[in-house]
């Protein structure tokens, strides 16, 4: 066990070694001078000259690699001209070139929005997709099964701003039970907090809930079929008690699993949700950054959101080890 | 949770294809109601596409062409008219503030949704294929190397790289063009692992033994035997994979990251849609409508072509397959 745990973090984190090393090599190597970028629309070119210094890009493009590894892991000191220090803590991932904030900073703000908005969507497909593929595990043939079909056949590859675009066609424009949702932080007011993160929630858990509700069901009637369940049948245990204490246990297994994988990616991955309910999370963060080509912003986004993938990834791995041992021996 | 489903290759691989000939696989899929339907729709769609500038024409309609005279400028520049400005002019109406044709708009933003839906699969294909491959025949070190890269491709998420890449290139690059490589680039990783499993199970039945013993290089062997084996699942796959990319273009265009203004395209039209929800409603559904039927389309088309290929498979659509894809 402890092998293979040390195994699957020491491939998570040359993962995201390769990731920095992409991204940076990308980012920074791309047609378009960082420097003129960070200086902004009207510098000259000796200001140029000087933010090229200041930001050490005259160097070799490995020795800028290290220093961004090395800001990253233990902080970085800027030369801010003129015998000025800018010191930039642990997680360095530079300064701002709209703003000059740090860019760790930054991504911390909206760290409570985008988790926000993650965990209210874990919450109604753990409940309404687990349920679901209970439910239609236990009767086989019945309407759930049917309904399951086809929320399935639509939410398979079905946009998720379309169903975003029409709730809030329906609900806010027409029907007009909630307003059009602003986001108001948790610490300011739970009740608004949550009445205005609803339809962001719905919008993104009912696709994941679908196929929650698939790999419950599916799993619960791989466990069902198991031989220890068929030997507790024939001990006389009764189909309720087989369900809730014997096959759910067998079945919750990959919903963990995938659990961890889908609110690790959601942590980054709700790019589509977050920027149309207007949520400023980390998705809105990218896309604000990449529309005014923010270069340091979206570099810190796209790394955070891979760590947490990555990361996400080898949890669910280990979830799932601990719950089948068998996936520690293979 | 990476685990593989490679399947175990089919007996008859060793005399015949391992799907059956091209024309067993037609009639498999023609008698599927449902695929058949989605094909009908499909074909349509791309008529309507290929014929887009034959309809500008005949409507009068250039997709770019501004009517002030059709939108009501006092109340912020709703369409005039019922549903949106229908007339015999435009055929469904005008886009709300600009008075551009709706129609022609439509099926300019179809061929932009299809073109790069095909030409995004195409290119993750041949990369999938070529990476794939030389992963499962190369060298060893080269194998694991490229299986490593592969891993890597698929843990990365990968419409957030999409849309910080659109960053870094030069505004004045097509935009279509970019999307198709943008996409192509990113999602191979897929393709790749499934095209390496099959090989390294197919690289030892007989009839690829016995082509190595009569001499043949592992280039011939590749294509000769390899690739027309491999055709059933990695058609499969493509077919799955084209509505994924329409998606994932339409979603970089509704973020504004995708195909740029003027040229127009569904998911820009459902962004900009967002303000008028009341005021126009038509211009919501409309584009929200064919997107989706599109993307089911291409679906339900994926579902029967797997199942067509391999008739021992359920339909992946259908519940409790066990085999569902995560997206």
């Amino acid at each position: 066990m402890t092998g293979f745990v040390l195994r699957r973090l020491g491939a998570a984190l040359l993962v995201l070694l390769a990731l920095s090393a992409v991204v940076y090599a990308l980012f920074y190597l791309a047609p378009g001078d960082p420097a003129r970028l960070a200086c902004g629309e009207r510098c000259n070119p000796q200001q140029i000259a000087q933010v090229r210094e200041q930001l050490g890009l005259n160097d070799s493009v490995p020795t800028q690699y290290l220093r961004f590894l090395q800001g990253v892991l233990a902080g970085r000191d800027y030369s801010g001209g003129a015998g000025l220090v800018l010191h930039c803590d642990a997680p360095c991932l530079g300064f701002s070139y709209q703003n000059d904030r740090q860019v760790t900073e930054l991504l911390l703000e909206r760290l409570p929005a985008t988790f926000s908005l993650a965990l209210g969507a874990l919450v109604i497909w753990l409940v309404i997709g687990v349920g679901t593929g209970l439910l239609s595990a236990v009767r086989r043939g019945g309407l759930t099964e049917r309904l399951l079909t086809v929320v399935t056949l639509a939410a398979t590859g079905t946009p998720v701003f379309i169903l975003g675009l029409l709730l809030l066609m329906a609900v806010c424009a027409y029907l007009r039970w909630l307003p059009f949702p602003t986001y108001v932080p948790f610490g300011d007011d739970p009740e608004q907090w949550a009445w205005n993160l609803l339809l962001p929630w719905v919008t993104l858990g009912f696709f994941e809930s679908a196929k929650y509700a698939r790999l419950t069901r599916s799993s619960t009637l791989e466990t069902l079929a198991e031989d220890h369940i068929r030997t507790f049948r024939a001990y006389g245990v009764g189909e309720r008690a087989l369900v809730t204490r014997h096959a759910v246990r067998g079945a919750v297994a990959p919903v963990i699993a995938l659990s961890a994988v889908d609110f690790g990616t959601m942590i980054g991955g709700a790019v589509l949700t977050e920027s149309l309910f207007g949520i400023p999370g980390l998705g809105k963060t990218l896309i604000d950054g990449v529309r005014v080509v923010d270069l340091p912003v979206v570099v810190g986004v796209v790394l955070t959101i891979g760590t947490a993938v990555v990361i996400a990834g080898a949890v669910a791995d280990l979830l799932y080890a601990v719950a089948d041992r068998r996936v520690a021996l293979a | 949770m990476s685990v593989l489903t490679t399947g175990p290759v089919p007996a008859a691989g060793v005399t015949t294809p391992a799907a059956g000939t091209g024309r067993q696989v037609w009639r498999r899929l023609r008698r599927r109601p449902s695929a058949v339907a989605a094909a009908a729709v499909l074909a349509l769609l791309v008529l309507l596409a290929l014929a887009a500038p034959l309809f500008a024409q005949l409507t009068g309609q250039d997709p770019n062409a501004y009517h002030d005279d059709l939108v009501d400028s006092a109340r912020g520049g709703v369409p005039l008219g019922s549903f949106g400005g229908i007339s015999a002019d435009h055929w469904l109406g005008v886009e709300p503030g600009s008075g551009r044709d709706l129609f022609v708009r439509l099926l300019y933003g179809a061929r932009i949704s299809l073109l790069v839906a095909l030409g995004a699969t195409a290119l993750q294909v041949l990369l999938g294929v070529a990476a794939g491959l030389t992963a499962a025949l190369g060298h060893r070190i080269l194998g694991r190397f490229i299986g490593g890269v592969t891993d890597v491709m698929i843990a990365l998420p990968m419409l957030v790289l999409a849309i910080a890449l659109t960053a870094v290139v030069p505004p004045d690059f097509p935009r279509p063009l970019l999307l198709v490589l943008v996409i192509g680039v990113l999602d191979w990783g897929g393709t790749a692992r499934l095209v390496r499993a099959q090989t390294l199970s197919l690289r030892g039945l007989d009839f690829v033994e016995a082509a190595r013993l009569s001499g043949n290089g592992t280039l011939r062997i590749a294509r000769r035997e390899l690739l027309p084996s491999l055709a059933a699942p990695v058609i499969t796959l493509a077919a799955i994979k084209v509505p994924t990319n329409m998606v994932i273009e339409a979603s970089l265009s509704f973020l504004g990251v995708g195909v740029k203004p003027p040229t127009p395209s569904w998911g820009q039209m459902l962004s900009s849609a967002q303000t008028w929800f009341r005021a126009d409603p038509a211009y919501v559904l409309l584009p929200a409508g064919l997107l989706f039927v599109t993307v089911l389309a291409f679906t339900v088309l994926g579902d029967g072509v797997r199942t067509a290929l391999d008739p021992r498979e359920g339909s992946r659509l259908r519940v409790g397959t066990g085999k569902e894809r995560t997206t």
